[in-house]
């Protein structure tokens, strides 16, 4: 089954080489940079625009997108093409395929693309929590492009019903849970709240922002052998051991995995959801109702209150072209790193800017005034104060406190096979909710199944 | 039987080439090569692979999560083949009957094996999904039970089973239709003249005479289950939830392309291989004694 498909990839890949030969030499030879992505619809449009405003801003380069799957397909197909020793340039990949990528002996790392090809970066002037998921030894691998982080929505409509005020979502767990059946208990919804990627947001997510260990070895930053889950600590389990009660009254209802619950907050069954911050341009036109955002609650002392993660995917250049063709591939990363362009594609995507000076000029346009609910991300990776501070609206006031830190629990995670350990998270997490085993039995499978997977990894990458 | 004697001595090879070529190169040459990838270890993107003898197997043969696979596959395909055979008998035989308009029944029949899994999956998906279904909403008018395969793991399996059934289905009633039309009317009527009804005439007349029908299509319908449903279970459950509809080529096709974790991959594909070999030769083996040619 296996190599069937690869060979099928590979007549693929075959037939599309043979179909470029064939082609007549373009009139005026542009140095075409291959570009394989993951992403569809809207922000494939979005992302196709940006390749065609760096074509028209200069005449040696062309970057030709080609969207080839979803993520996985995408990681796959690449692999495919390099090991017929025809890659692309840049391929797409998410973030949980860091790791593989920063093993793989196949990239082009992009500090050291943009070093010589002597183009300079500001890398200190990006977003921390964003730059660092993809950095190793202070040196920068992968060219950050569309990062998101988890967010809180929820239903003002439900809320008013309650006799709640809209514009005080729930900081704490324990107002989700009061709020929950208050709307419940109104009638303004048949359940509190749901969530979208269960392993991302409610265990991932909710350790860093806890500031709690994911994983050994400094969430797996500090080496690749030895690295062990944490996860079924007092936390882990008191955590998910909450969700499965709250799963039982109806307060929590499980909707799947990925975005696959949209419809319970969409539909008003669900007053409260939680998703990625790059839903904010899709529920603005597919949500009927009024519906604010908010960052994601917090169980309150004695955890600290840290910063959260991202997810997404950036951007990885692949060895194995002609060294002359890696001009266009920097040119084509320096264009996107530029604050004008972060601007535009977070104004066009809703995924992050993540250059301080793009989110700057954001603010000193009004935009997050006039969009706050697009502030809500920013303030929590950053650890800003939750509402735009009042220097944002025109005046210089001191620089607002961080309200969040920043630590090494809250950094990111890079793990080898976090596919499968996401997937064997989630597993887990549906038999506990659905009352197969309990929140410690669950997050214990895990953990060893997951440590398997990284003892095996860690073999494989030696 | 007439023997055909060709004049040139090349003739039968180039006339079975083509067949022979395509068994090789998608058949033999990738089951080779499986059976070559099982023994290494290969990181992703190539370039070095180690050796690791019989590792993989190893540690597949140790883990309860394989074994879980296994008798999921079991299961399903278990579940699958004893529902669309049976289903097919009982739908071919009614439409094997005198009725009105009986040409179009027989077309509609057929229709759900025009489907593909993936797009089978896709409509079960939209009729059962607890968050957007439209059965699931319809039943909240009348009962407060939900009907959760997100969360329950037998719910989620008889689903799929159902799903993957429906798609077979249109097969086996055209294959049972073409036996059932088989049977000589001079039995039927010997039969009814010895005084059987039609129960009688069911069990002791057609379910025999079908039987080579049955057993053909008790073995495809099993060995499609191992290999060719990886559609349905993509599209509806993903092998969720908890791993509860696992079957063992959704937990290769991921381990090997999500978990990009190829030896391993290809070590199950061998195993599977032989799991489903073994099943063919054990029907051939014991189930055929019972079939009457």
């Amino acid at each position: 089954m296996t190599v069937f498909m690869s060979r099928a990839l590979s007549l693929v890949a075959l037939v599309g080489a043979l179909a470029v030969l064939a082609l007549p030499p373009a009139a005026q030879a542009k140095t075409e940079i291959h570009f394989w992505h993951a992403l569809s619809g809207q922000l494939g449009e979005a992302l196709e625009t940006q390749a065609k405003q760096f074509n028209d801003s200069q005449g040696e380069y062309e970057v030709k997108p080609l969207r080839k799957g979803g993520y996985a397909e995408t990681l796959t197909a690449a692999i495919a093409a390099y090991r017929q020793k025809n890659p692309p340039h840049i391929v797409q990949v998410f973030e949980v395929g860091t790791q593989t990528m920063m093993l793989s002996g196949a990239v082009y790392p992009v500090y050291e693309l943009m070093q010589q090809n002597e183009i300079k970066i500001d890398w200190n002037d990006f977003i921390k929590s964003v730059v660092g998921y993809y950095t190793k030894d202070g040196k920068l691998y992968s060219m950050p492009y569309n990062s998101s982080t988890p967010i809180f929505y929820y239903n003002k409509d439900a809320f008013r019903k309650a006799g709640l005020d809209p514009e005080k979502p729930p900081k704490t767990w324990a107002e989700v849970e009061a709020y929950a059946k208050k709307v419940m208990g109104a009638g303004a919804a048949k359940c509190g709240f749901s969530t979208a990627w269960p392993s991302w947001i409610q265990v991932e997510n909710m350790h860093a922002t806890h500031d709690q260990p994911f994983a050994t070895k400094d969430n797996g930053f500090g080496a690749v052998e030895g690295v062990e889950l944490l996860i079924n600590r007092e936390f882990g389990v008191k955590h998910v051991g909450r969700l499965a009660e709250w799963q039982k009254q109806g307060v929590f209802s499980y909707g799947g995995r990925a975005g696959t619950a949209d419809p319970k907050f969409v539909n008003g069954d669900c007053a409260m959801y939680m998703h990625s911050s790059a839903l904010i341009g899709g529920f603005t036109r597919g949500v009927k109702f009024d519906w604010g955002t908010a960052e994601l609650p917090h169980w309150g002392a004695p955890y600290k209150k840290a910063t959260s993660i991202i997810g997404g995917a950036t951007l990885w250049v692949l060895k194995g072209k002609p060294q002359a063709e890696y001009r266009g591939v920097a040119r084509f990363l320096e264009y996107l790193a530029k604050p004008e362009n972060q601007m535009w594609w977070h104004v066009n995507t809703g995924y992050l800017a993540i250059s301080n000076t793009a989110v700057r000029n954001l603010e000193q346009g009004y935009h997050f005034v006039k969009n706050p609910k697009q502030y809500t991300a920013f303030a929590q990776l950053t650890g800003l104060p939750a509402t735009p501070p009042a220097a944002m609206k025109g005046g210089k006031g001191a620089a607002p406190k961080p309200e969040r830190v920043a630590t090494a629990n809250s950094q990111g995670l890079r793990l080898g096979s976090f596919v499968q350990i996401r997937d064997v998270i989630e597993g887990e997490l549906e038999n506990i909710f659905g009352g197969k085993k309990t929140a410690k039995q669950g997050l214990d499978d895990a953990v060893a199944k997951s440590n398997a997977l990284l003892k095996e990894f860690a073999a494989t990458n030696k | 039987m007439k023997r055909t004697v060709f004049r040139s001595r090349w003739l039968p090879y180039v006339l079975v080439l083509p067949q022979v070529a395509v068994t090789i190169v998608f058949f033999f040459w990738p089951a080779a090569k499986s059976l070559y990838l099982s023994v290494f270890k290969s990181p992703p993107f190539g370039g070095r692979d180690i050796f690791v003898g019989l590792d993989n197997f190893a540690v597949l043969l140790t883990d309860p999560g394989y074994y879980a696979s296994v008798v999921n596959s079991f299961v399903f395909a278990g579940g699958v083949t004893v529902l669309s055979v049976a289903g097919g008998l009982v739908v071919a035989t009614l439409a094997n009957q005198k009725l009105r308009g009986l040409a179009i029944y027989r077309t509609a029949l057929l229709w759900p094996y025009g489907i593909a899994p993936a797009v089978a999956g896709i409509i079960f998906l939209f009729i059962f999904h607890p968050s957007y279904g439209i059965l699931p909403y319809f039943l909240s008018f009348v009962t407060d039970y939900e009907f959760n395969w997100l969360l329950k793991g037998w719910v989620a399996m008889t689903l799929v089973i159902g799903a993957t059934a429906w798609t077979h289905l249109g097969y086996n009633i055209a294959f049972f239709l073409a036996g059932l039309q088989a049977i000589p009317t001079s039995v039927m009527e010997a039969a009814s003249v010895d005084g059987a009804g039609p129960v009688r005439k069911f069990t002791g007349v057609v379910v025999p005479l079908i039987s080579p029908v049955t057993f053909y299509l008790v073995v495809v319908n099993m060995v499609s289950s191992f290999f060719g449903s990886f559609g349905v279970i993509h599209a509806v459950t993903q092998g969720g939830p908890g791993g509860a509809t696992e079957i063992m080529v959704y937990k290769l096709w991921k381990d090997g392309f999500i978990g990009l974790n190829l030896g391993s991959s290809a070590a199950q594909s061998v195993l599977l291989m032989a799991v489903v070999i073994g099943l063919t030769m054990l029907q051939f083996r014991f189930a055929e004694k019972k079939v009457t040619y």
